[in-house]
C-alpha cells in the first residue's frame, strides 16, 4: 500500500466515524424532540416537556456508547477516547505521572540494558551458519576443567573421527609490523587450514587457507581482517598477492575476511596465518607438537548430534591406534570434553550474567509493585470520579478498560523513557565490562532489545493496571459517593500493605546479594598477592627481527635494555620475567622431584624465567637460602632454581629444601637442577585462585631465550608517569622493538577482579534503587493510611491517647510491614545466595554479618519512611480532625 | 437490574422486528408503534431502544435510510430486510412454542401430576 492510499483510507475512516457520530446525534435528538412535541401537544409546557423527554430517555451517553458497541468496530474509537481521557488525566496530576513514568523508565531501562548484554552472549546463536554445530573439543584438565590439546592429538582426531566435517586448531599469534615511526604489534592467530571452514565464514576477498598452505616449512601467507585492511591498506582490493613484512618475514596476503565476520575465539585478532606444525615428529614427545597448548574447534556433520560426537571421541580415546602413539600427558584416559562453541565462550561469564539478569528482574518487579501502589493510591483519590462515571452509565468492563488504557499509556511513556535509559545503561555497561565478557561488540540497543522492551512494557502496563482497575471498578456508586466509607478504603489498604511487604522482601534479596558480593570483593582485595603492588610499572618487551633468533643476541638485548632502564632517574629497581603475575599468562611446565618415590611423576608448576633482581623489584620475600645473582646467569653445569614456599612445604616436609634436586622442563634425562632458595607464594592466575606452585630459573639458563619478556620497574614516584621514559630507554638500545601492554601492577590487580567488580557495581546499583523504592512504598502506604485515619486519630487523641502512643501506633504499623517483608525476604535471600555462590569469595552465602547489616539498613530506611507520616499523625489536632469530612 | 435488561433485550428485538414489519419507521415511531400495539401495557426504556436498533441493523435484519418525518424533519427510517423477515418468523414460532409450553406447565394442577 502506498503512503497516499494509506493516508486516504485513514482519512476515510475518520470521516465515516465522525459522520456516524453526527448521525447518531441527529437521530437521538430527533427522538427526544419528537417526544417532547407530543408532550407539548398533550398540554405540557415546552420547557417541562424537554426535561421530561430527556429524563425518560435515560443516559444519552450510555445509549450512544451501547450503540457504538452494537455497531461493532468500536474498539479503536473508544481506545482513542480512552487515551485522550487518560492523557488529560495525567496532565492533571503531573507529579504522580512524573514519578510513575520515572519509576517505570528506570525499571524498563535497566532491564532492557541488561537484556541487551545478556541476549547476544547467552541466548542469541553465534553469527555463523549453523552455529549450533560448532563444537569446542578439550582435554580433561585438573578438577575436570577444560584444557588445551596437542597438535598430534588434533591430527589423530582429524584422521579417525567421522562426526565432524572439519576440525581446526588455533593459538595466539602476535606479529609485529614495523612502520616509519614505531613498531606496532598485532593480535592474530595461527590456525590450521580448516579454521574458517569450521566457523563457516570464507574470506570475501581472495581465498581461504588450503591444506597446501598449512604444511611444515610451508609458504608465508596471511589473511587480514576487514578492519586491518581498511586501516592499514586503504581498502585496496589489489592487496591480494601483495607482500607485507611481519616479524621480519615477508608474507603474501591471500585473503581479507568480511566486515561482518565476528571472531568469538579471539575477538581482537586481525591477522591469520597457517599453523605449519610438523606432523612427522609424533614419536618425539619433547616437541611443541606434543604440547597441550592449542584450542580445537570442530563442525559437526549435518545430522550428527553432540552426544554422538562425545561417544565417538570417547571410543577413539579409549582405543589408541598404532599410527598415533601418545605420551603420558596425552593418554586421553578420561576422553575429551565436547561442548558447543557458545557454551565455551560464555563459560566464565554465565553465572555473573544470569545473576545480574535475575537482579534486574527483581528491580523491575519492585518498580512495578511501586507503580501498582501509586495507581491504587490514585484510585482511592479518584473514587468520586469513577462513581460519577458509573452513575452516568459506564459499565464495569468499560471502567476496567479505561484504567488499563491509562496504565498502558503510563507504561508506554515509561517504556520510551526506558529505552533512553537503556541506551545510557548499555554505554555504561560496555565501559564497565570485564575483559572476559565475550561479544562486547554486539552489545547494543537493537531490534531484539526493542522487541523485548515493547513486550515488557505491554506486560507491565497490563499487570500494574489490573489490580487497581479491578479494585476501582468494584466501587459501588452509592458507597463511593459517601466519602467517609471505610470499607473500600480498608480493602485498598490491605492490598497496598501486601504490595509493600513484597517490595521489602525483594529489596532484602537484592541487598543481601550485593552485600555478599561486596564482602567477597573486600575479602579478595585483602588477599596478599605475594608481592608489593604499589609503585610497580609493568610492560611487555618483544624482540623483533631475525637476528634475535640467536639466543645470545636476544639475551644481550634484554640485558642492555635493563641496564638502560635502571639508569632512568626515578627508577629504583627493574628486572625482566618471562611471565607476570595477574597478567593472564599461564606458562606451566612439569617438575620432577629427586626425593619422590617415583621420579617419573611430573607435577605442574609455573615457570618464571627471571633476571637477577626480579624478587627485589617485585618485593617477593626470600624465605630460605638465597636469591639469584649475576653468577647464576652464566652457563653452569648444575642449574640453580628457586621454588615457592608452599611447594617447599609440601615436597620437603620437615626437611631443608636447599640443596635438594629437581628436574624442571626439557628432556626427561637431562641433569638435575639444584634448589638454592625458597621465596614467598605469589598469586599468578587471580587473587581468588590459590594455585601458586612455581619454579624460578634465570632467563639465561632456560632451554631457550624468551623472545617476549615482561619488564617490571619499581619507581620512586608515580609509576604510570615513567612509562614514556622507559620506552625511550629500551628504544635507545634498539629502536625497532615493540613495547606493549604498559600497566601498573595496581591496575592489573583491579583487572583481575573485574568480573566480580562488574557484578558488584550492578548489584549495588540495583539494590540501592530497590531500597529507595521500598522506602518510598512504605512512606506512601503510611502517609495514605495516616491521611485516611485522621478522624480515628483525632478520636483517639480526644479520648486521651498520648501523642507518643499515636507515634507508636503508626511506627508499629510500618515496622510490621517491614518485619513481614524481611521474614519473607530472608527465604528468598538464602536462595539468591546459593545462586550467586560461584561469585562469592571467602564469605558464606548465609554470612550472618551481611544479613544482620542488611536487616539493620532496611529497618533504618523504613523507620525514616515511617517517621514522617508518624510525626504528621502525632500533630493531628483532635478538633480539626473531628470536623474533617 | 441487569437480569431484567437481558430478558427485555431478546423480546425487545422481536418487538422491534414486528413493529418495522408493518412498514418503515423511525426510532421514535418504533416506540410509538410498540406502545400502540401493546395498548400501552409495555414500558420500554427509551434509551435502550437505539442500541437494539443498531444491533439489529448490524446483524442485517433491518436496514436504515434517511428520510423526512411527518413534520418535515430529517429522520432515520428502519425497514425489515428479507433476512429480518425470516428471523421474525423463526422467533415468533419459537416464542409461541415456548409460551405454550410455559403456560401449560404453569396451568398444571396438583391432581394432574
Amino acid at each position: 500500500m502506498t503512503y497516499w492510499s494509506r493516508l486516504r483510507s485513514w482519512w476515510g475512516n475518520l470521516m465515516r466515524r465522525s459522520r456516524m457520530e453526527s448521525e447518531m446525534d441527529t437521530e437521538l435528538r430527533f427522538h427526544m424532540e419528537a417526544y417532547a412535541e407530543d408532550l407539548v401537544r398533550g398540554g405540557v409546557a415546552r420547557e417541562e416537556a424537554m426535561r421530561q423527554a430527556r429524563m425518560e430517555f435515560g443516559s444519552v451517553e450510555r445509549a450512544k456508547e451501547e450503540c457504538r458497541e452494537a455497531r461493532g468496530a468500536n474498539l479503536v474509537e473508544s481506545l482513542v477516547r480512552d487515551l485522550r481521557y487518560g492523557a488529560s488525566n495525567m496532565l492533571r496530576a503531573p507529579g504522580f505521572t512524573a514519578i510513575t513514568v520515572l519509576t517505570l523508565a528506570l525499571g524498563i531501562g535497566a532491564t532492557a540494558a541488561i537484556f541487551s548484554a545478556v541476549n547476544p552472549i547467552l541466548f542469541e546463536s553465534l553469527p555463523y551458519p549453523h552455529a549450533e554445530r560448532i563444537m569446542m573439543i578439550s582435554e580433561f584438565g585438573p578438577e575436570s576443567s577444560r584444557s588445551r590439546v596437542a597438535f598430534h592429538t588434533y591430527r589423530e582426531l582429524a584422521e579417525r573421527s567421522r562426526s565432524f566435517v572439519t576440525l581446526a586448531v588455533t593459538k595466539i599469534w602476535q606479529p609485529t609490523l614495523v612502520n616509519a615511526r614505531e613498531p606496532e604489534r598485532f593480535d592474530g592467530q595461527f590456525v590450521s587450514a580448516g579454521y574458517f571452514r569450521t566457523l563457516g565464514v570464507p574470506p570475501f576477498l581472495g581465498r581461504d587457507f588450503e591444506p597446501s598452505d598449512d604444511r611444515f616449512h610451508g609458504p608465508h601467507v596471511v589473511i587480514l581482517s576487514d578492519a586491518l585492511w581498511r586501516r592499514r591498506f586503504g581498502s585496496d582490493a589489489a592487496i591480494i598477492g601483495r607482500q607485507i613484512t611481519l616479524d621480519d618475514n615477508s608474507y603474501t596476503v591471500i585473503g581479507v575476511m568480511p566486515s561482518t565476520f565476528e571472531n568469538v575465539l579471539v575477538p581482537s585478532a586481525e591477522l591469520w596465518t597457517p599453523l605449519q606444525y610438523d606432523p612427522g615428529n609424533i614419536s618425539d614427545s619433547q616437541t611443541r607438537e606434543w604440547g597441550n597448548h592449542l584450542r580445537m574447534a570442530g563442525r559437526l556433520q549435518p545430522g550428527a548430534s553432540i552426544d554422538q560426537a562425545r561417544r565417538e571421541l570417547k571410543a577413539i580415546a579409549g582405543n589408541p591406534a598404532p599410527d598415533f602413539p601418545r605420551p603420558p600427558w596425552a593418554s586421553h584416559e578420561q576422553g575429551f570434553i565436547v561442548n558447543s562453541l557458545q557454551d565455551d565462550v560464555t563459560l566464565g561469564v554465565k553465572p555473573a550474567l544470569l545473576a545480574v539478569l535475575g537482579a534486574v528482574l527483581l528491580v523491575l518487579v519492585i518498580a512495578c509493585v511501586n507503580v501498582t501502589n501509586l495507581l491504587l493510591a490514585r484510585g482511592v483519590r479518584r473514587r468520586a470520579e469513577f462513581a460519577l462515571r458509573t452513575a452516568l452509565g459506564a459499565g464495569r468492563a468499560r471502567l476496567i478498560r479505561q484504567l488499563l488504557t491509562e496504565s498502558l499509556l503510563l507504561a508506554a511513556m515509561g517504556g520510551v523513557a526506558g529505552m533512553a535509559v537503556a541506551q545510557l545503561g548499555v554505554r555504561a555497561l560496555v565501559a564497565l565490562s570485564p575483559a572476559e565478557l565475550p561479544r562486547v561488540s554486539s552489545i547494543g540497543v537493537d531490534g531484539p532489545v526493542f522487541a523485548f522492551g515493547l513486550g515488557i512494557t505491554t506486560l507491565i502496563g497490563l499487570l500494574v493496571g489490573l489490580i487497581p482497575a479491578i479494585r476501582a471498578s468494584r466501587n459501588e456508586p452509592q458507597i463511593a459517593l459517601q466519602e467517609s466509607s471505610q470499607r473500600t478504603v480498608g480493602g485498598h489498604r490491605r492490598t497496598r500493605s501486601a504490595l509493600v511487604v513484597v517490595e521489602v522482601a525483594l529489596a532484602l534479596v537484592l541487598l543481601v546479594s550485593s552485600g555478599l558480593l561486596l564482602r567477597s570483593l573486600h575479602h579478595l582485595f585483602a588477599v596478599a598477592p605475594g608481592f608489593e603492588a604499589s609503585h610497580l610499572l609493568t610492560m611487555q618487551v618483544q624482540t623483533y627481527g631475525r637476528r634475535y633468533d640467536d639466543d645470545a643476541t636476544c639475551n644481550r638485548f634484554f640485558a642492555q635494555a635493563l641496564e638502560a632502564v635502571r639508569n632512568i632517574p626515578g627508577v629504583s629497581a627493574a628486572a625482566f620475567t618471562s611471565q607476570l603475575p595477574l597478567s593472564g599468562d599461564s606458562d606451566i611446565y612439569g617438575a620432577q622431584f629427586e626425593n619422590a618415590s617415583n621420579t617419573e611423576d611430573v607435577a605442574p608448576a609455573f615457570r618464571y624465567g627471571v633476571a637477577p633482581g626480579y624478587f627485589e623489584t617485585m618485593g617477593i620475600p626470600l624465605r630460605r637460602g638465597r636469591l639469584f645473582n649475576e653468577q647464576d646467569t652464566l652457563a653452569l653445569p648444575t642449574r640453580p632454581v628457586l621454588i615457592n614456599e608452599s611447594l617447599a612445604k609440601r615436597r620437603y616436609p620437615g626437611q631443608d629444601p636447599i640443596g635438594q634436586r629437581i628436574r624442571f622442563g626439557g628432556a626427561p634425562n637431562r641433569p638435575w637442577d639444584i634448589i638454592v632458595g625458597v621465596v614467598g607464594d605469589v598469586k599468578q592466575t587471580s587473587l581468588a585462585v590459590s594455585q601458586s606452585d612455581a619454579v624460578y630459573v634465570t632467563t639465561a639458563q632456560w632451554l631457550w631465550a624468551d623472545g617476549t619478556r615482561w619488564l617490571v620497574v619499581r619507581t620512586r614516584g608515580d609509576a604510570a608517569a615513567l612509562a614514556p621514559a622507559i620506552r625511550q630507554a629500551i628504544w635507545s638500545v634498539d629502536k625497532g622493538q615493540p613495547v606493549v601492554r604498559a600497566a601498573t601492577m595496581e591496575g592489573l590487580l583491579a583487572a583481575s577482579a573485574a568480573q566480580r567488580r562488574f557484578a558488584l557495581i550492578l548489584f549495588e546499583t540495583f539494590a540501592l534503587v530497590a531500597l529507595m523504592l521500598a522506602g518510598a512504598g512504605i512512606y506512601g502506604v503510611l502517609s495514605g493510611s495516616v491521611a485516611e485515619r485522621t478522624r480515628e486519630i483525632g478520636v483517639r487523641l480526644a479520648l486521651g491517647a498520648t501523642h507518643e502512643s499515636i507515634l507508636a501506633l503508626v511506627i508499629r504499623q510500618g515496622m510490621t510491614l517491614t518485619g513481614v517483608g524481611v521474614a519473607i525476604g530472608l527465604a528468598g535471600a538464602a536462595a539468591a545466595g546459593q545462586a550467586i555462590a560461584a561469585m562469592l569469595f571467602g564469605v558464606s552465602p548465609l554470612d550472618p554479618v551481611t544479613y544482620l547489616g542488611v536487616i539493620v539498613l532496611l529497618a533504618g530506611v523504613s523507620a525514616v519512611a515511617c517517621g514522617v507520616p508518624a510525626m504528621r499523625a502525632m500533630r493531628v489536632d483532635p478538633i480539626v480532625a473531628l470536623r474533617y469530612e | 437490574m441487569d437480569k431484567q435488561l437481558d430478558l427485555l433485550q431478546g423480546t425487545l428485538d422481536m418487538l422491534i422486528l414486528k413493529a418495522v414489519s408493518l412498514g418503515p419507521l423511525h426510532g421514535y415511531g418504533v416506540l410509538l408503534r410498540i406502545q400502540q400495539i401493546s395498548k400501552d401495557r409495555l414500558e420500554i426504556q427509551q434509551g435502550s431502544l437505539y442500541p437494539a436498533l443498531y444491533r439489529l441493523e448490524h446483524q442485517g435484519w433491518i436496514a436504515s435510510e434517511w428520510g423526512e418525518s411527518e413534520n418535515k424533519r430529517k429522520a432515520k427510517y428502519y425497514r425489515l430486510t428479507a433476512a429480518g423477515k425470516r428471523r421474525l418468523q423463526a422467533e415468533s414460532e419459537k416464542w409461541n412454542r415456548m409460551a405454550d409450553l410455559i403456560a401449560g406447565i404453569l396451568d398444571t394442577k396438583p391432581e394432574e401430576v
